[in-house]
């Protein structure tokens, strides 16, 4: 994107990080913003794909995927929503501090969103651990017991169909893993750049564009957390 | 290739007059459009060439009326062979109320062929002229496709559910068959014939073949081999050991569902109760039935289930739509003859069905 | 005929004049100063060598195929080979020559220029968009190098995922990271078209160019990250079987086909759109005369985007899919032919009181006309369900997308290099030979490609190593018109970078053509303009003072 990793010496801000191809500061600005924008609808359509795989089996082996979900830790799921909207309020946060030009205010809630998502990913990292050890792992190694205690060999249809659902879980919340983690790590450079002065109240669109990212990779997962977890809550 | 006309191939079902009609209309229209385009091109090349280095067109004109036209005209054209061309493909798609029902199972790289009085073929298919044959179709591994270019007709064999064609020989012959699917190495020789002859003749073939076993009878002696009637009733059942539903009269018959929904209990459903059989439990009956997934070939499938629907069908109509082919010939509910048509629907969990 | 005349400006340029002027090529020297630059105008020649090494791969492994089916029998290579070569054929010239070529070649070149602007909106995203395409390039090439792949460029599953021992993978990826240089590309095509139009550039001033590019971005933003996924998909269920589409597992291989095709329809508009962009362009300026119905062209691109989008099941009439879903897919497919047919109409109207050259690019741009018109009126005929379920799969579908994409969008994208060249290096090429090139083009193409609807009708299948002895003449002919095609298609090349050298100076507009691209040097300075443009009026409008002066007028220094 133009304004992320422009080079000029810390400090400076203003004309000095106009673009050539710009005329003005507003229409760099507001093709960054348009240019974030197109992306995004990239990613939907990224994600889309996944999402449509998930509604085509869900309805075609509800009861497979109801079991599935149902060995999914629902508060775990429910913590990480929580983290990750709280850390897009501290990114709102950080934003309004470079509007405000309050340099530490930046950083500290850029951290602080960063911190959040590791979080979250550390949640994360314990569920996949857990599926692990419960070989509810796709693959050769892969058990499925349901409830009245036949493991997946005996019954290897439910088995098959669980197995779809832990390839869609793993394959959906391991790419938007992936997202966040790129995401943390353009907020390391942010948080950075924020602490050498380079974002105030006349420039600081890097971060709004940030922030776009940031609360679209939130809002795919809260599309996410009932679609995987929620399934099983109401099964008998 | 077809004797009379170069270039243009044989005739020889009830479907391809009807397709080369509408192709020709089509390919008519579509060489008037191109000679006229192409035409006016080369006259206004030639009209209109720069007769001079600086020389510049007209000024610029705009003609609504003209552009209205040139949608409107295209498109009234197209709508009309839309319809058309549906109306044909309805009837490619629609198999009559009185098709045989045939099977073919796609594999790389080969085709198993299956007459309903139990005669296998590989790769070539013999069939009488003038009897409408409905061709049940799946794959053992990956998608294939049915393909007699005489006939005009064509449809995916895939793995894991079924798919059906009609056809009926207008003429006795030799016809390509071809497998129109990339299947992987030898697809290119997974190709064979389809011989039609006079009935007579087909009569002949099929006495003087070393007739197998019909497939009722081949799919009598694997329920017993496979224990099926230990659980369920045979139509002249002793009244013991009932542990699942009977199967007289179930074919084609709406089967309530203990998750409290209904399901048609046609060819998929019977498969699917084969294969995974948790995935439909019949309401008032305990989920044990085990499964038979890796012990049955998809030939001994159809058997099975050509067995079942010899049992007797039952009433009730299928749900439209689903795979390619559905047919909506009236149900014979007097009772199994084997060439009731077959109600096709989806494959084997699709919520039509409840 | 005065064939020369328009080609030799009226004005001779001496050494003090255009050449020596600084310019985008002689701005910097050095492979440092090309593989860093910044510079739209270069990043378009880079895109223009990668995508034409591939051009020669895939044409290299079409020609070997059609050695191969000179004869019934297969006796030149391995039915294994020949299904890795019709594979890799397909994967190199729809993801790494049909797509970018255009877009990334004229479209990264132009659309600035065009549009009065000094780059685009992210030139750093714009040589990043190259990298990348390298990067996926690299895994496809190894891939090829290795073995290829033989899974056929659609990877229908589950044979991509379960049977193929090939490179599945590999190629796999390599496609999916090129989709990214592809949806870089998009992304900054819109944003530029959207924010940084010259003053007085309003959208209904902008070239035709310039709309298809915008219609053409919209698509590969939207479409491609959806067989990006898929893509990703098949190689997870490869490498880590989890079975999305295999039916062992209780996955759906129909799946794969929708996901697959939902981008991989739209494409064909992301290859043809652009295409039409430069007809539209062509014609224009050697008609000398604005396109007729201008607004009707431009929305006729918007259209077929959208109406493109909703039209995928058309691939899959006999795959298994309902009946019903085949006819809401073909009511809708014969639908997004009008918008084609409309500018067709409207092109063939420009010529209309014209003052027309037979000029190199004219001829490529009246040769797509008549090719895609035939084309796509075979493509209408198999929109109609009826006909599709006897020539699906066979060689009445290659002809017709050949027919698009070859005498197309291949003879748009000639005729395009053509008319540009000068703009790009400041040379002309001999006007005789690239005449005899299109003329070689036009017929080889035409005898290599329209046997095969005849021998898709009579049933010959599609990705057969071997067919039936009666096939034969039709097969030998489509050969011979290869043989032709491919001397046509060679020419360009050698007498283009001829050019560079000896090739006589072009002088700033040779053609007398009217666009903003036109109102700067032949090579333009790295920044495009010496003075930014301000617009006044449309874009096609041509007067003989306007074209006069074009013509003998040198720009100097502003």
């Amino acid at each position: 994107m133009a304004s992320l990793a422009d080079t000029h010496t810390p400090g400076a801000h203003g004309h000095s990080s106009l673009q050539h191809q710009f005329d003005t500061m507003e229409q760099q600005k507001e093709s960054s913003t348009l240019g974030m924008w197109v992306f995004l609808v990239t990613e939907i359509m990224f994600f889309g794909g996944l999402f449509l795989a998930y509604v085509a089996y869900r309805t075609r082996y509800p009861e497979a995927f109801a079991a599935a979900s149902h060995t999914l830790d629902v508060t775990m799921g429910a913590v990480n929503t929580a983290v990750l909207i709280c850390s897009s309020l501290t990114m709102a946060l950080a934003i309004w501090c470079a509007q405000t030009n309050r340099r530490k205010g930046i950083v500290l809630f850029l951290l602080l969103t960063i911190l959040l998502g590791a979080v979250f990913l550390g949640v994360k990292a314990v569920e996949y651990a857990d599926k692990f050890e419960h070989h509810h792992v796709p693959g050769a190694s892969f058990q499925f017991h349901t409830e009245g205690g036949h493991t997946g060999a005996e019954d290897p249809n439910l088995a098959q169909h669980t197995q779809l659902f832990f390839s869609l879980y793993f394959v959906m919340t391991g790419l938007h893993a992936t997202h966040m983690i790129i995401g943390i790590a353009i907020l390391g450079f942010l948080a950075f750049y924020a602490w050498r002065g380079r974002y105030d109240r006349e420039y600081h669109n890097p971060l709004e564009m940030t922030g776009l990212y940031w609360h679209f990779v939130d809002i795919v997962w809260i599309f996410l957390f009932p679609l995987l977890y929620l399934l099983g809550a109401h099964a008998s | 290739m077809n004797p009379e006309l170069p270039f243009f191939p044989e005739a020889a079902s009830t479907v391809a007059g009807d397709v080369d009609v509408l192709f020709i209309t089509w390919s008519v229209i579509s060489a008037f459009f191109t000679l006229l385009i192409a035409g006016l091109i080369v006259y206004f090349m030639a009209r209109y060439r720069r007769r001079h280095p600086e020389e510049v067109g007209a000024r610029e004109r705009t003609a609504l009326w003209l552009e209205v036209a040139w949608s409107v005209i295209p498109l009234l054209i197209t709508l009309v062979m839309f319809v058309w061309g549906t109306r044909v493909y309805f009837k490619i798609y629609r198999p009559p109320a009185d098709a045989i029902e045939y099977t073919a199972v796609g594999k790389q790289w080969m085709w198993k062929l299956q007459h309903p009085e139990g005669q296998r073929e590989i790769n070539t298919l013999h069939i009488p002229v003038g009897q409408p044959i409905k061709l049940k179709l799946t794959s053992e591994d990956v998608i294939h496709s049915f393909f007699v270019p005489a006939f005009r007709v064509k449809q995916d064999a895939v793995p894991g559910r079924y798919t059906s064609v009609w056809f009926e020989a207008t003429k006795p012959g030799v016809y390509h068959l071809f497998c129109a699917e990339y299947c992987g190495g030898e697809h290119s020789r997974m190709v064979g014939s389809v011989i039609a002859m006079e009935p007579q003749r087909y009569e002949e073939w099929l006495a003087g073949g070393a007739g197998g076993k019909s497939m009722v009878a081949s799919g009598a002696e694997l329920f017993q081999q496979l224990a099926c009637d230990t659980c369920h009733r045979a139509a002249d059942n002793t009244g013991r050991l009932v542990r699942g539903p009977a199967l007289d009269g179930v074919y084609g018959s709406e089967v309530q569902l203990a998750s409290g929904g209904t399901a048609v209990a046609d060819d998929n459903y019977l498969r699917e109760s084969i294969l995974n059989p948790n995935a439909k439990i019949v309401a008032g009956w305990q989920p044990v039935m085990p499964t038979f997934q890796g012990q049955v070939s998809e030939e001994q499938l159809t058997q099975l289930i050509a067995y079942v629907r010899s049992l007797g069908a039952g009433e009730g109509t299928a749900a439209a739509g689903g795979t390619g082919g559905p047919s909506h010939g009236p149900l014979d509910s007097a009772g199994g003859q084997i060439d009731s048509p077959a109600p096709q629907t989806a494959g084997p969990a699709k919520p039509e069905q409840q | 005929m005065n064939t020369h005349a328009a080609a030799e400006p009226l004005v001779t340029p001496g050494p003090e004049t255009a050449f020596e002027r600084p310019n985008y090529l002689n701005a910097a020297y050095g492979l440092r100063s090309w593989l860093l630059t910044r510079d739209h105008k270069r990043i378009g020649i880079l895109y223009l060598i990668s995508i034409s090494v591939f051009f020669a791969i895939g044409s290299l492994f079409a020609f070997l195929m059609r050695l191969e089916l000179l004869t019934p029998e297969g006796d030149l290579v391995q039915p294994d080979t020949y299904n890795r070569l019709f594979t890799m054929h397909g994967v190199t010239m729809v993801f790494f020559f049909l797509i970018p070529s255009i877009p990334a070649v004229l479209g990264n070149f132009l659309v600035p220029l065009m549009i009065g602007a000094r780059d685009l909106a992210f030139p750093k995203l714009n040589l990043a968009s190259w990298y990348v395409y390298n990067l996926g390039a690299i895994f496809t090439l190894w891939a090829i190098v290795n073995g290829g792949v033989d899974t056929g460029w659609t990877f229908y599953t589950p044979f991509s995922t379960s049977f193929s021992n090939t490179h599945v993978v590999s190629t796999a990826l390599g496609v999916f990271i090129t989709g990214f240089s592809s949806i870089f590309t998009g992304l900054n095509f819109i944003v530029t078209i959207h924010r940084m139009r010259a003053p007085g550039m309003t959208w209904f001033r902008l070239p035709l160019f310039i709309w298809s590019h915008y219609a053409t971005s919209v698509i590969i933003v939207l479409g491609t990250p959806v067989i990006a996924i898929t893509i990703l998909m098949v190689a997870a269920e490869r490498l880590l079987h989890l079975g999305i589409f295999d039916p062992k597992l209780g996955g759906d291989p129909i799946l794969f086909q929708h996901l697959f095709w939902f981008y991989s329809h739209p494409a064909v508009y992301i290859m043809i759109l652009p295409a039409m962009g430069v007809i539209s362009e062509l014609v224009a300026a050697f008609a000398r005369k604005p396109i007729f119905g201008y607004k009707f062209v431009a929305f006729a691109s918007m259209a077929i985007a959208v109406l493109g989008f909703l039209v995928w099941g058309h691939h899959m009439f006999v795959s298994g899919q309902s009946i019903y879903a085949g006819t809401v897919f073909s009511i809708l497919s014969m639908l997004v032919a009008i918008p084609s047919a409309v500018k067709v109409f409207n092109w063939t109207a420009t010529l209309y009181e014209g003052s027309i050259s037979y000029q190199t690019p004219m001829l490529y741009a009246l040769g797509f006309i008549g090719l895609f018109t035939l084309g796509g009126l075979t493509g209408v005929m198999l929109a109609t369900l009826g006909i599709d379920v006897h020539v699906h799969d066979t060689y009445f579908i290659v002809a017709h997308f050949h027919y698009i994409m070859v005498g197309g969008a291949i003879m748009a994208y000639l005729g395009g290099m053509h008319y540009w060249w000068p703009k790009i290096s400041g040379r002309l090429y001999p006007g005789f030979l690239s005449k005899l090139s299109a003329l070689l083009v036009f017929v080889g193409f035409n005898l290599t490609f329209f046997p095969q609807f005849i021998l898709g009708y009579l049933g010959m299948p599609r990705r057969y190593w071997a067919y039936p002895p009666e096939f034969q003449v039709l097969n030998v002919l489509s050969t011979a018109g290869a043989s032709i095609l491919g001397v046509g298609f060679a020419l360009p090349l050698f007498y283009f970078i001829w050019s560079m050298r000896y090739g006589k100076r072009s002088g700033d507009n040779p053609w007398g053509a009217v666009g903003l691209e036109w109102d700067t040097t032949s090579p333009p300075p790295t920044e495009n303009f010496y003075t930014m443009p301000v617009v006044t009026h449309g874009p096609y409008e041509y007067n003989r003072e306007e074209v006069h002066n074009r013509m003998t007028e040198e720009k100097t220094l502003g």
